[in-house]
């Protein structure tokens, strides 16, 4: 059960720590991208629900428009078809539109929160990760999305694909220091 | 109705609604679409280590191990409920390239030959499963995203760095497909 409490605004640890503290957090949070906007409003956990009925919908369009597929990203890396280029054009297009309309407008969130943006800094990492990322993609035929897709629509050897998907991500936090960002 | 739910559906409606996703998780509550930092999160759940890049409260975070959840169960309607009777149709020259692999099963979106319990025993369905996988894993901490944080919201938010990692990927993903894959599938 939330509280009137729970639903109020926290207060920040304290009011001269508060800059650092937000530039260090955000510096790391934005590095990493974990959701680099903190929730200020506190929900129960079925609030989650609504996400997971996101979730859903995202699930049945990869599914429809056989973005899951291994051949459809072997013909991408071909240039073999246009779909998936149309597939991810699309939505980058409609993603841009939207986020425009949200700034534009000053959306607020169903919650009346405001919508924050935070900018990426570059780092190497993203040509290094990237290039190894595209190596993987094109091996297994599906960024992380498409595999949770995979693993429902029953072929549940792709929990093998995950897990080691998940070893990788352990392994790059492990050596994270050592690599050249 | 059905019949639409049964068809493939064409790349102008899938990309539509994958690019209101953004907006969507926006306007729910202030949540930036990203798929690859819920495996982050499992490894802060699970196998923290004491390793200062998993030591975080990934139940602040929850919210995206619920999405994916959405994602398997639509993934499961889906396949259960909607699915396409016929054969993918894969472009020929790629047919005439699998043939030469020994691939020639198109009745699922994956070819059984690999991607099978029997596939993950042979040596190039070891190599592309855990191999790849690992890779997927590793290149997108490494990259600060996958193709949904960097290429979709990233892209969305006009971000620099993001289309430099969306570039990198594409440039592996042609890279692999091109250039190694061929040696891995002849295995």
């Amino acid at each position: 059960m939330a509280t009137i409490k729970d639903l109020q605004f926290r207060e920040p640890p304290s009011i001269t720590n508060k800059k650092d503290a937000a530039i260090t957090d955000f510096e790391v949070r934005s590095l990493n991208t974990t959701s680099v906007n903190d929730t200020v409003l506190r929900h129960p956990w079925w609030y989650n629900l609504k996400y997971l009925a996101v979730g859903l919908v995202f699930g049945v369009v990869f599914v429809k428009a056989e973005v899951i597929s291994w051949f459809r990203i072997q013909e991408m890396f071909r240039l073999q078809s246009f779909h998936m280029y149309g597939v991810i054009g699309t939505a980058v297009v409609t993603g841009m539109i939207s986020v425009w309309l949200i700034k534009k407008f000053n959306v607020k969130t169903i919650h009346g929160q405001p919508i924050q943006f935070q900018p990426k800094k570059f780092n190497k990492g993203q040509i290094f990760g990237g290039i190894t990322f595209g190596l993987g993609w094109a091996m297994t035929g599906a960024c992380p999305g498409p595999l949770f897709a995979q693993i429902g629509t029953g072929v549940l050897v792709i929990g093998v694909v995950l897990l080691s998907a998940i070893a990788g991500t352990w392994v790059y936090g492990y050596f994270k220091e050592r690599l050249p960002h | 109705m059905l019949e639409f739910f049964r068809q493939p559906w064409s790349w102008y409606v899938a990309g539509a609604i994958i690019g209101l996703i953004v907006p969507a998780l926006l306007i729910l509550g202030n949540k930036h679409f990203g798929i690859s930092a819920n495996l982050r999160h499992a490894c802060a759940a699970c196998f923290p280590s004491n390793i200062p890049f998993f030591k975080y409260d990934w139940k602040k975070e929850a919210w995206n191990l619920f999405f994916v959840a959405g994602i398997l169960v639509g993934g499961f309607i889906a396949a259960q409920y909607f699915s396409n009777p016929n054969q993918i149709q894969v472009n020929p020259a790629l047919v005439t390239e699998l043939k030469d692999y020994g691939i020639n099963d198109y009745s699922s979106f994956l070819p059984a030959e690999i991607f099978s319990w029997e596939g993950l025993l042979t040596l190039r369905g070891f190599i592309l499963l855990v191999g790849g996988g690992f890779l997927v894993g590793f290149g997108a901490r490494y990259a600060g995203g996958c193709t949904s944080g960097h290429a979709i919201m990233g892209l969305s938010d006009l971000q620099v760095p993001s289309l430099i990692a969306t570039i990198s990927f594409m440039v592996g993903g042609f890279i692999m497909a091109n250039l190694i894959l061929p040696f891995i599938l002849r295995l």
